[in-house]
């Protein structure tokens, strides 16, 4: 079968200008295909590299060596060697992220934050709005939350907001770091439902779940991100 | 050309001191791109240059019309600048008193841009005027009050929405949350990043601010003694910056 996202020979260090120029090499050789309608999680200790793994695929750490492919439009993108703004096209329409905290915007209310994704992809805003409240009420946040900011909302609350936003469009490709990491069994269960009903629909979801129930739940196989040698 | 603006191998000195040091720079329809940096790191200068304020002594900026044309900035004669600035193109200054016109209304102010592109008609400037000051949530009854007396936010708000009100597609924004409240600044930013999505603006804005430029700009360059030492999407930019002085800036910022 295919790939959706596929990482060649994909390598990360940090260099630290501030500590004396200290190089500390992360992830080296990482090699990771994902197909439409599969679930990878990620698995290794805690300090092996996932969350940074994550962020190179979704672009906000920049590669330091190898290729991350992804299908953008029918075509093969290189999202390793992509110029800021055709990373931006990628995941507006191709490339999801749920990370474990929302980043809030100020006055924004969370019905228009959910929908946000939807009407950047050219939906009519009352419709984009529409399948946000859906997503939410889906989620257990009651209506009476959704004309408002979530800024105030508490970390479970804020956790539905920004998984209603990451499932609202249907990405082919969704990565989600801890999706249940605040939520009680309830919701866990929603998202185990909303994960499940993104697979059938052909998305390649990669994922870091630390509540091995709905690992063994969503997941189809791990993939192993071993921690690097510590230099001596 | 299919970017906006493009500036190639920008130089210019104050004395012996290189304010700006081979830039070049892009900026797309719709793109909203930040140039941070401390003070005297050469990003106003760099907006000045761009919007055709100031002469570079080497480089040159080119822009597209609406038409598809490319003219070359500083070439183009004093008065089409003008009417370049009139129309396609707009500049927010970090002092809203160098943008406004303090002896004329509010709603004058919104309605003498409308004007210099050709509008006549009193009544629909008096009711597109009214609808600006609503967008940028002044209450539409201060329409004849004066600007020198509406508060500093209140200001800065006037003079984006007088900036707005003939649809430019470029804006060139310099500090517009300079000398503001902080809670000022929030609703203001908020207020930019809401009518820059609505009406597809292309934007370069100059700020010290990190979490502003991270609020609001697709893409970021980092500027120090007039070179541009980082530049790339924002996020990763400030998640995963590569230059020493980046690393500095953005660990330098407290976290809220």
């Amino acid at each position: 079968m295919s790939w959706a996202i596929r990482t060649e020979g994909l390598g990360k260090s940090f260099t630290l200008h501030l500590q004396g120029g200290t190089r500390i090499p992360v992830l080296e050789g990482i090699e990771l295909d994902v197909a439409p309608g599969e679930c990878v999680a990620l698995a290794g200790p805690s300090g092996a590299g996932k969350s940074t793994l994550m962020r190179l695929l979704y672009g906000n750490y920049g590669a330091g060596a190898g290729r991350i492919l992804i299908r953008h439009r029918g075509a093969e993108v290189d999202l390793a060697a992509a110029d800021a703004r055709l990373v931006r096209e990628v995941r507006r329409e191709t490339l999801g992220y749920v990370s474990q905290f929302l980043r809030v915007i100020p006055r924004v209310p969370t019905l228009d934050i959910v929908a946000e994704p939807l009407t950047a992809r050219g939906v009519a805003p009352e419709q984009a709005r529409a399948r946000a409240g859906e997503l939410l009420a889906g989620l257990n946040l009651p209506s009476r939350l959704h004309g408002l900011p979530p800024a105030t909302f508490s970390g479970g609350e804020q956790q539905r907001v920004n998984l209603a936003r990451g499932f609202a469009p249907g990405y082919p490709v969704l990565l989600l770091d801890e999706p249940t990491a605040s939520l009680d069994a309830g919701n866990r269960a929603v998202v185990i439902g909303l994960i499940a009903a993104a697979k059938a629909a052909g998305t390649a979801v990669i994922g870091i779940f630390h509540d091995t129930e709905v690992r063994d739940q969503v997941a189809d196989r791990l993939f192993e991100v071993q921690p690097m040698p510590v230099a001596a | 050309m299919t970017a906006l603006l493009e500036a190639t191998g920008l130089s210019l000195r104050f004395g012996t001191v290189p304010a700006l040091d081979d830039v070049s720079l892009e900026v797309f329809p719709g793109e909203v791109v930040a140039i941070v940096g401390e003070s005297g790191s050469g990003k106003t200068t760099l907006l000045r240059v761009l919007s055709g304020m100031m002469r570079p002594e080497a480089g040159a900026v080119r822009y597209r019309d609406p038409e598809g044309s490319v003219h070359v900035v500083h070439e183009m004669g004093e008065a089409a600048m003008r009417r370049l600035h009139r129309t396609d193109w707009g500049f927010v200054h970090q002092n809203p008193r160098d943008g406004l016109r303090m002896r004329v209304s509010a709603g004058g102010n919104i309605g003498e841009r409308l004007m210099a592109v050709g509008a006549r008609h009193y009544g629909s400037i008096r009711a597109e005027a009214a609808e600006w000051l609503r967008r940028v949530e002044i209450d539409p009854a201060r329409i004849d009050g004066m600007p020198a007396l509406f508060s500093g936010g209140m200001q800065q708000r006037l003079q984006i929405a007088r900036t707005l009100v003939t649809r430019p597609r470029l804006v060139f924004m310099d500090e517009p949350t300079g000398g503001l409240d902080v809670s000022v600044q929030a609703r203001l930013l908020d207020m930019i990043r809401a009518l820059v999505a609505d009406l597809g603006l292309a934007v370069v804005i100059v700020t010290h601010d990190i979490a502003a430029a991270r609020l609001l700009a697709h893409r970021l360059l980092v500027m120090r003694q007039g070179q541009v030492v980082e530049q790339g999407l924002t996020d990763r930019v400030l998640d995963d910056p590569q230059h020493e002085y980046t690393q500095l800036l953005v660990a330098s910022v407290l976290a809220a």
